[in-house]
């Protein structure tokens, strides 16, 4: 009973005693903190015990800071200061360590004391009555019922929706309707996490209520929600979470409602379509279309780049300071729609060469391989060496094997002209993700294919949802590049940099694309509680092009703000070695989990001087 | 004048000691168990000191020599002696409220206040200083003996064998002693720092207890260390009061027999010292009797203190001549309009109201004189009643819902003026808020210099002192520095009291909107406040443990209930005026004499913190409810449970009869108003034959046939309920989006 008993409690280790006392500067013998620790534990229990009365008497049902303050107040403690919120905070547990934290956002107080919407003042207290119940009986209006949509199910389902909707809500039956939760992303992730046991449990038959969850998701992909205004809101998770939902609805319950299919890429197109939509919402369109297959984005994505693009680069060149949230967001679909792109023209390039057995035989490989594998781009740009040691090398020695080389035999047939179209928007990016076989560099492509695997490694021990939608498919790369290397010098480059050297356009498309990167990733990690790396979107600038001496120093100066690791200011400078230099980046993309990636341009092969400022 | 300190050293040690220093008297001076009775309060009660209080007194008065503390000694002894002639006095200085009261007695009622508040700082002081030796002293008197820790749970089960095979119908009455020895020699265990061994004893026989004692277990398994122990209130409380079973005195034979055979003096010594064992003749009870009146922190009330009279009975109404219907219409045009020559006491048409044999004498408490207003009032209340609705089982009332929006989740309390016209509200933030129910806005009066220039003879002069421009449909008031826990106001509607987590009770005035006095006492967190029926007089309650008795003119307490052993809740005035009614975390209901302070009820039964409280109007029947959503009916006069109401599954924070008593409505946290007859309740009680001697009820377990309606808020929790004098139930509470 005691044990029993005991375990209900929280209890402090004598570890976090002698922590806290060596942080004091006390030396605690081991007997002393054992003693300490359990005192502290009785008197934390005791003191909420006190709390309790006065969350009684304030007649209230939960518990808050203020009660727990003034109990320790009235025996004589001090109090907990900082927590006094009415609601309660966010208590997010870490996924790699145990450990638990209150989330606690930096307020950037500058922006908030230039911001024009002045926020409201609390809404004055006020008295409202109304005749609830006329001689005891006549009841006005129906209360505590439940929305008619629900009242026809049979008892076991009503009971089945009442647990969820408990479950998901809380206490209250009122906000029973997507749209009532509409711009609480806490709420809306916790819908869809709903939807998605809804879709997965077998034993349900969902029939005709499939069309109404998807369009709870798809509001979900495309709403331009509140929360998108704070920069800080990690909207894009959600789309991305919510857009691979859909696809997972689709592919399991499609058969289930007969155009669907249709209906759903109608109305993406529809929002693609809209210039007046915010940019979030075509970001969630583009995702959506990425997450329903490549075929999807062929058919209503690719159609619609070029005009969609003209609206796109409009943002993405506006370089005023009232623009830069815009423009943010605008990499944001910039960075969405590339890798749509890219994968349609993998796909499309698999398709075309299923015959090939390699390429078959590959590519189960690499989706398997794709579990623990985060997109990121800067794993497509063109390596600087073959790994000597790849990290978790689940991919690695898939295509260890001299994969690049079987598919370097095959040749796309219909995908020129549509490359050749796509590049002409995205140029190098496009070129990079592709892998690109270095102009200069000469290093056999299917070398390099193989640290690419490698270094996406490190950075896969997030789960990653989204996993699926992106194949990697680093192998296509291959039998591009020969064709791409001219490519670069025939189109015209879409951004200001001008390409006088390969090399150098290289570097410039190989930071643009780990900028889509970064992007992606940050938006991409759900586990990640803080999203202010999309507020430090790449701009990639390039100071002019200076001669080219052999060596070059490479600068990432780049800043996270963010729980983890992120809160350092990097700088790194490789000192390249022209003939393949190893070590360096992939010591970095160890110690760097976002911007190692980023700091993967280390070329050997360049020959100039750059410095890649990330500017906050 | 040493008045009232407000160092938190001598509050902490006053709250502390207190109960020490009555423990301390009785377990030196009463050996035996029978006579050890726990004086409830011998600073304050004024009746005639029984031998234990004297011998109470005799030892503070040593402890205080052996501390040289002369002074105190001086005071105290001084307090002791005046205690025999000032028996008889009534309460003076306080009635009238017009200040044309005997000086002399209002002097002297004053010095016996200040002395007494003056005694017992002195004494905390003391006790401050030597805390640590008194407490060391105080719990080695409660746990001298050091048995064999490892024996404990052989003795423990040992008795539990025996009990266990004893008849069935003495078994549930044994069973009683099963939680209070259990806490004993777990306590005793921990206090001899026999940590493992307590841990076990626990382990062993902790799931064996009643439920309803699941959350003081809860506090007790905590608490493993000596040190621990001493801050401890609950369990000081348990250690230091004696806890109350009752078991007839075959079952008492039976288990006296048993220990006598078996030598088990360890657990014969904890009945003695630590159990009050209350023996009665007759049939022993049954367990669902023995479990409708247990469940409070130190058992059931002794049957005697229950015995002594009560007056419930109600005051006589003033005679009051209620005008004629045409003269009704000039009346309502001119209200506000002071109309002397109507209200005019009749003295000659007065007889045809019966004294009620147990009402009090009419003059039993000084009570306020009734002003022009209030007699207005009256018959304003008379003619309301006229068209009152006659509410019963098929004619329940309408209930109209006041939500508090965008409180935030800060109302805490709420109270309407008894003619509906005024709703207050207290609130986290510390400020309370008055809102006009009715079209009539709120205004302030003049200030001082605007007053000047109005002609004082003219025939509106009530209304010329208004402000007009100061009419809104609300007011803020701002003063406490906690969250208002409480409102309450005057009948006359002309005040407005407030408590506070700040330690003050507050008195607002309606006229100008300001506050006029800070009552301070209490010192710690006041959970409750109540205006008298009549005015003037007013009670409050808090985490000090004590309930006081104030006068709105005096700025001390006139009286200090002091005895329960956790806070006081919630707080109530009998309709006559005469008894205050204190529910408290303790488990137990408690009704005072205002006159002498006295404790002359105590009701047990509630399985939590009591919350509610209401009085029927015809002063006869008490309701109460608790945190475990149940709502319990008393019988004031008999001092017994009459009924218990099962339906709300959360806390029950409101209780209110209506006007003629037939419907009690109950209002809880699970957004529920429920209407239950209370006539039928009432009646089934009173049909049967009370086995009022023993004290021994059978409760009819009829909660569903009482229940008359159950009424949904949506998402609100009910906070106060009011009928009007038409009878139309009004309930309030703060809308909670969550």
């Amino acid at each position: 009973m005691t044990e029993r008993e005991e375990r209900r409690f929280a209890e402090v280790p004598r570890e976090s005693i002698k922590l806290m006392a060596e942080s004091t500067g006390v030396e605690l013998s081991e007997e002393v903190a054992a003693l300490l620790a359990e005192d502290v534990c009785y008197r934390l229990r005791e003191a909420t015990q006190n709390s309790s009365q006065f969350m009684r008497h304030a007649k209230r049902r939960k518990l808050s800071v203020e009660d727990f303050n003034r109990a320790l107040r009235w025996s004589n403690t001090e109090t907990v200061c900082g927590y006094g919120a009415q609601d309660a905070l966010p208590f997010r547990p870490l996924k790699e360590g145990e450990l638990f934290f209150v989330e606690d956002r930096e307020i950037n107080l500058v922006e908030l004391a230039l911001a024009t919407n002045i926020p409201k003042g609390c809404a004055e207290t006020m008295v409202r009555v109304h005749v609830s119940y006329l001689d005891g009986k006549g009841n006005l209006e129906p209360q505590g019922t439940v929305p008619t949509a629900v009242q026809s199910l049979s008892e076991d389902l009503l009971k089945y929706y009442q647990q969820i909707t408990r479950a998901i809500l809380g206490e209250d039956p009122h906000l029973m309707k997507v749209k009532s939760v509409s711009h609480d992303l806490d709420q809306l992730n916790r819908l869809l996490h709903m939807v998605k046991s809804l879709v997965q449990n077998p034993y349900l038959y969902l029939g005709s209520y499939v069309r109404s969850l998807v369009s709870s998701v798809m509001y979900c992909i495309l709403e331009p929600l509140a929360a998108s205004i704070n920069p800080l809101n990690d909207h894009w998770t959600l789309r991305d979470y919510a857009a691979l939902l859909l696809s997972h609805i689709f592919w399991t319950h499609g058969d289930l409602v007969s155009g669907l299919y249709h209906q759903i890429l109608l109305s993406l197109q529809k929002v693609l379509s809209d210039p007046v939509r915010p940019l979030c919402s075509h970001y969630g369109a583009v995702v959506g279309l990425h997450a329903l297959g490549w075929k999807a984005v062929e058919r209503v994505l690719y159609p619609h780049l070029p005009a969609y693009w003209a609206n796109l680069q409009a943002v993405l060149d506006d370089y005023s300071v009232s623009n830069a949230q815009v423009k943010a967001d605008g990499h944001k679909v910039y960075g969405a729609i590339l890798v749509a792109v890219e994968r349609l023209l993998k796909m499309k390039a698999l398709s075309l060469t299923l015959a090939a057995g390699g390429g078959s035989a590959g590519l189960p490989g690499t989706t398997t391989g794709a579990v623990g594998f985060r997109e990121n781009s800067p794993g497509l740009s063109p390596p600087p060496e073959p790994l000597s040691e790849p990290p978790l090398g689940i991919a690695s020695h898939l295509q260890a094997g001299g994969a690049g080389c079987q598919w370097e035999e095959w040749t796309p047939v219909s995908l020129p002209a549509m490359y050749c179209e796509l590049y002409s928007f995205f140029g190098d990016s496009l070129a990079v993700r592709f892998s690109t076989d270095p102009p200069l560099g000469g290093a056999p492509s299917s070398r390099s294919c193989q640290p690419l695997e490698g270094r996406k490694e490190p950075a896969s021990g997030a789960p990653n949802l989204e996993n699926t939608r992106k194949m990697p498919q680093l192998t296509a790369s291959m039998n591009i590049s020969p064709r791409q290397d001219g490519s670069p010098r025939m189109e015209p480059q879409p951004p200001s940099l001008a390409a006088t050297v390969p090399g150098r356009s290289l570097a410039r498309s190989s930071s643009s694309s780990s900028s889509v990167s970064r992007s992606r990733s940050s938006s991409s990690r759900p586990g990640r509680s803080t999203s202010q790396s999309r507020d430090i979107f790449p701009k990639a600038r390039f100071p002019l092009p200076q001669a080219g001496p052999p060596a070059f120093s490479f600068i990432i100066g780049g800043r996270q703000m963010g729980r983890r690791c992120q809160g350092r200011r990097f700088q790194t400078s490789f000192t390249p070695t022209p003939p393949l230099n190893t070590l360096p980046p992939r010591a970095y993309a160890h110690k760097l989990p976002v911007i190692g990636r980023v700091s993967k341009p280390v070329r050997r092969w360049t020959c100039s001087h750059y410095s890649l400022h990330l500017p906050l | 004048m040493a008045a009232v300190q407000d160092g938190p050293m001598e509050l902490d040690t006053e709250k502390e000691t207190k109960p020490e220093i009555l423990s301390d008297g009785t377990s030196k001076l009463s050996g035996n168990a029978a006579s050890g009775t726990l004086s409830s309060s011998p600073l304050t009660a004024g009746g005639a000191p029984k031998q234990e209080d004297q011998q109470t007194l005799i030892a503070v008065l040593q402890f205080l020599r052996r501390n040289k503390l002369s002074e105190s000694v001086e005071i105290l002894r001084r307090e002791a002696g005046l205690e025999d002639q000032e028996d008889s006095q009534t309460l003076d200085g306080s009635g009238g409220g017009k200040g044309d009261r005997d000086g002399g007695e209002a002097n002297s009622l004053l010095s016996r206040v200040s002395i007494t508040s003056a005694a017992a700082p002195q004494i905390i002081l003391s006790t401050s200083v030597t805390n640590e030796q008194l407490d060391v002293s105080v719990v080695l008197s409660a746990y001298s003996q050091q048995g064999d820790p490892s024996l404990y749970q052989v003795y423990y089960s040992g008795l539990k064998n025996f009990i266990e095979s004893v008849l069935d119908c003495h078994r549930a009455e044994l069973s009683q002693l099963f939680y209070p020895l259990f806490v004993h020699m777990y306590l005793e265990l921990v206090y001899n720092n026999h940590e493992n061994e307590a841990k076990a004893f626990f382990e062993k026989f902790g799931g064996d207890q009643e439920c309803y004692y699941q959350d003081d277990l809860r506090v007790l398994c905590g608490l493993t260390k000596k040190e621990h122990l001493k801050g401890n209130e609950v369990l000081l409380d348990f250690r230091t009061s004696r806890f109350v079973l009752r078991i007839s005195r075959d079952s008492y034979q039976l288990l006296k027999r048993h220990l006598q055979e078996r030598h088990n003096n360890q657990i014969w010594n904890i009945i003695q010292e630590h159990l009050y064992i209350d023996i009665f003749d007759g049939m022993p009870r049954s367990k669902s009797q023995i479990d409708s009146m247990s469940g409070s922190f130190a058992g059931e009330a002794r049957r005697e203190v229950n015995k002594v009279k009560v007056f419930h009975g109600l005051l006589k109404e003033p005679e009051i001549e209620v005008p004629l219907d045409d003269e009704e219409d000039e009346a309502e045009n001119e209200e506000g309009k002071p109309k002397k020559k109507k209200t005019k006491k009749d003295s000659m048409g007065s007889k045809s109201k019966k004294q009620d044999p147990n009402a009090p004498q009419q003059n039993r408490i000084p009570l306020p004189e009734l002003k022009d207003s209030d007699k207005l009032d009256k018959i304003m209340y008379m003619k309301e009643s006229t068209k009152r609705i006659r509410l019963g089982p098929e004619n329940l009332p309408s209930i109209c819902f006041y939500s508090f929006l965008n409180a935030y989740q800060g109302l805490t309390a709420v109270d309407f003026t008894d003619d509906s016209s005024l709703l207050a509200g207290g609130f986290a933030d510390s400020t309370v808020r008055i809102w006009s129910v009715t079209p009539k806005k709120l205004r302030k009066v003049k200030s001082a210099g605007e007053l000047n220039l109005i002609d004082k003879e003219s025939d509106d002069v009530l209304e010329r002192i208004m402000d007009e421009k100061t009419a809104s449909e609300s007011k803020i008031l701002c003063g406490h520095s906690g969250p208002v826990y409480s409102v309450s106001f005057s009948p006359d509607r002309n005040y407005l009291l407030s408590s506070s987590e700040d330690g003050t009770v507050r008195l607002w005035s309606l006229q100008t909107f300001t506050c006029l006095v800070g009552y301070k006492g209490h010192n710690y967190p006041v959970w409750d406040t109540h205006f008298s029926p009549f005015g003037y007089y007013f009670v409050s309650g808090g985490h000090d443990r004590v309930a006081r008795l104030w006068a709105t003119d005096h700025y001390q307490p006139l009286r200090i209930f002091a005895g329960h052993l956790a806070d006081v809740t919630c707080t109530r005035f009998h309709p006559n005026s005469n008894y205050v009614a204190t529910g408290s975390t303790d488990r137990t209901i408690r009704l005072w004499d205002v006159l002498n302070g006295n404790c002359v009820r105590i009701f047990t039964g509630h399985k939590g913190p009591v919350h509610s409280l209401a009085f029927s109007p015809n002063g006869k029947f008490l309701a109460s409810g608790s945190t475990d959503g149940r709502v319990l009916l008393w019988d004031i006069g008999h001092g017994l449970m009459i009924g218990e109401l099962k339906g709300h599954t959360d806390t029950i924070y409101a209780l209110k009869f209506s006007r003629d008593g037939e419907i009690l409505a109950s209002g809880s946290m699970d957004n529920t108003v429920r209407l239950w007859d209370s006539t039928k309740a009432f009646d089934d009680v009173e049909t049967d034959d009370f086995t009022a001697a023993t004290g021994h009820i059978h409760l009819p377990d009829n909660s569903q046939e009482l229940l008359l309606g159950t009424y949904h808020s949506k998402s609100t929790p009910v906070t106060h309920l009011h009928f009007t004098r038409r009878n139309l139930l009004l309930a309030a509470g703060g809308y909670s989006s969550q």
